[in-house]
């Protein structure tokens, strides 16, 4: 196959564009596309401070490099989840692409921040793995962004993790996500003047098929983390990928169609869907959460202060069982 | 040829397949979720493949996922 802009060896061939690329027409293309989703959606302004949430893997790095490569602002943030070796290695991938482009990476570890790995707090709250790791992310993120003083906080969530995120939304007719599934979420605050309770969000990968992103990387010579995390296995939202690329595979083009199609035609009908939002300090940790949630339990507190004094709760009770809890006193 | 294969690392030997495409066949591996490298360099589906070659086959879909709600 031959570059369609260059005519040279091409060595990325995409078939939902009917096209395939040369090394360098790739990248172009590639950081064009993602120009082109950031100006579609109003993503940022070229003052915005962008802080990238970095996992050392082939997405997250990628998008840090684009957004450079496009002149903004960037630093990176790595979360240490303590999963065993894997979360070392992936550390260690994401401060050397930071090293690499002479770039910020801010590292915060969710143990010494909280006390507890994601391994530890599945065993303590008897949950998997994924649902408790998505929730210390999506906090954690949002806790250093408004912390650090960043307007936006980029995540790599590509094509592939858009549809099947809809696709899972979709099959459980989950109307609430599908009303709240865009690739911006809005900054908000509590009140009119009040500090920001949450960060603008963005995700300008959403036209990038995951398969373009590891491309992206390996020629743009980034040392991404190709192990999986070990807690993967039996991962719902991973199924739901190797579907839609089994539908992909027969009829390219799918995925794209699926999700754009979304966003165009659908995604506004489950506006009234995206459900009440009131804010209030979360009585745990002072941060504002959605009232409506809290409400509902009777606790003030928010998700992640009630999962984290869960986890705490087990461990105390777990101490007492074994006697180490009197021993120390 | 050589064909290393990931999670977990491997290396199988595979005879015959002339093309990428061909392997990937062979391999029962769905095109859309892979990349093929030989030499640090990526190969589009229809490249021509030697007997002697040494390649790589590596999954691109990873399982990770942040759940998107916060109550926006
Ligand atoms: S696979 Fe699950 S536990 Fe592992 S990093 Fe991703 S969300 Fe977290
Ligand atoms: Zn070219
Ligand atoms: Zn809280």
């Amino acid at each position: 196959m031959k570059c369609k802009v260059c005519r040279a060896h091409a060595v990325v061939d995409i078939r939902r564009h009917n096209a395939a690329f040369c090394q360098d027409h790739f990248v172009d293309h590639v950081n064009s596309q993602v120009a082109k989703a950031i100006k579609e959606f109003k993503m940022v302004t070229a003052e915005d401070r962008l802080l990238v949430a970095v996992s050392g893997g082939k997405d997250s790095l990628a998008v840090w490099d684009i957004l450079m490569n496009l002149g903004y602002d960037t630093t990176g943030f790595y979360l240490d989840l303590g999963i065993g070796g894997y979360s070392g290695r992936s550390k260690e991938a994401a401060v050397a692409f930071a090293d690499s482009r002479g770039v910020k990476l801010i590292v915060r570890s969710l143990r010494e921040e909280h006390g507890f790995s994601v391994p530890e707090l599945s065993t303590l709250t008897g949950r998997v793995p994924c649902s408790g790791c998505g929730l210390n992310k999506r906090y954690e993120f949002n806790r250093a962004a408004l912390e650090e003083g960043f307007d936006v906080l980029v995540t790599g969530h590509n094509l592939d993790d858009e549809v099947a995120t809809l696709f899972g939304n979709v099959l459980g007719w989950n109307t609430q996500m599908l009303g709240r599934q865009r690739p911006v979420l809005e900054e908000r605050v509590v009140s009119a003047g009040a500090a920001r309770a949450f960060v603008r969000k963005i995700k300008p990968l959403i036209r990038i098929a995951e398969r373009e992103t590891a491309a992206y990387a390996l020629i743009r010579g980034i040392d991404y983390i190709v192990e999986e995390c070990p807690m993967v296995e039996g991962n719902t939202q991973h199924r739901y990928k190797e579907a839609l690329t089994l539908l992909e595979e027969a009829s390219p083009g799918t995925k794209h169609r699926m999700y754009f199609g979304f966003l165009k035609n659908v995604s506004d009908r489950f506006a009234e869907d995206r459900g009440a939002t009131e804010l209030i300090p979360c009585a745990g940790c002072g941060a504002p959460t959605v009232a409506s949630g809290a409400h509902a339990t009777g606790e003030l507190m928010c998700s992640f202060c009630k999962t984290k004094a869960l986890a705490q709760a087990r461990r105390a009770e777990r101490e007492d069982a074994t006697g180490r809890g009197v021993k120390r006193r | 040829m050589k064909v290393k294969l990931r999670n977990p690392d491997r290396v199988v030997e595979v005879d015959g397949p002339r093309t990428v495409s061909a392997l990937l066949n062979r391999l029962e591996v769905v095109s859309e979720a892979v990349l093929v490298i030989r030499d640090a360099t990526l190969l589009t589906r229809d490249e021509p493949l030697g007997p002697d070659d040494e390649l790589e086959v590596r999954p691109v879909l990873s399982g990770g996922s942040l759940p998107p709600g916060d109550g926006r």
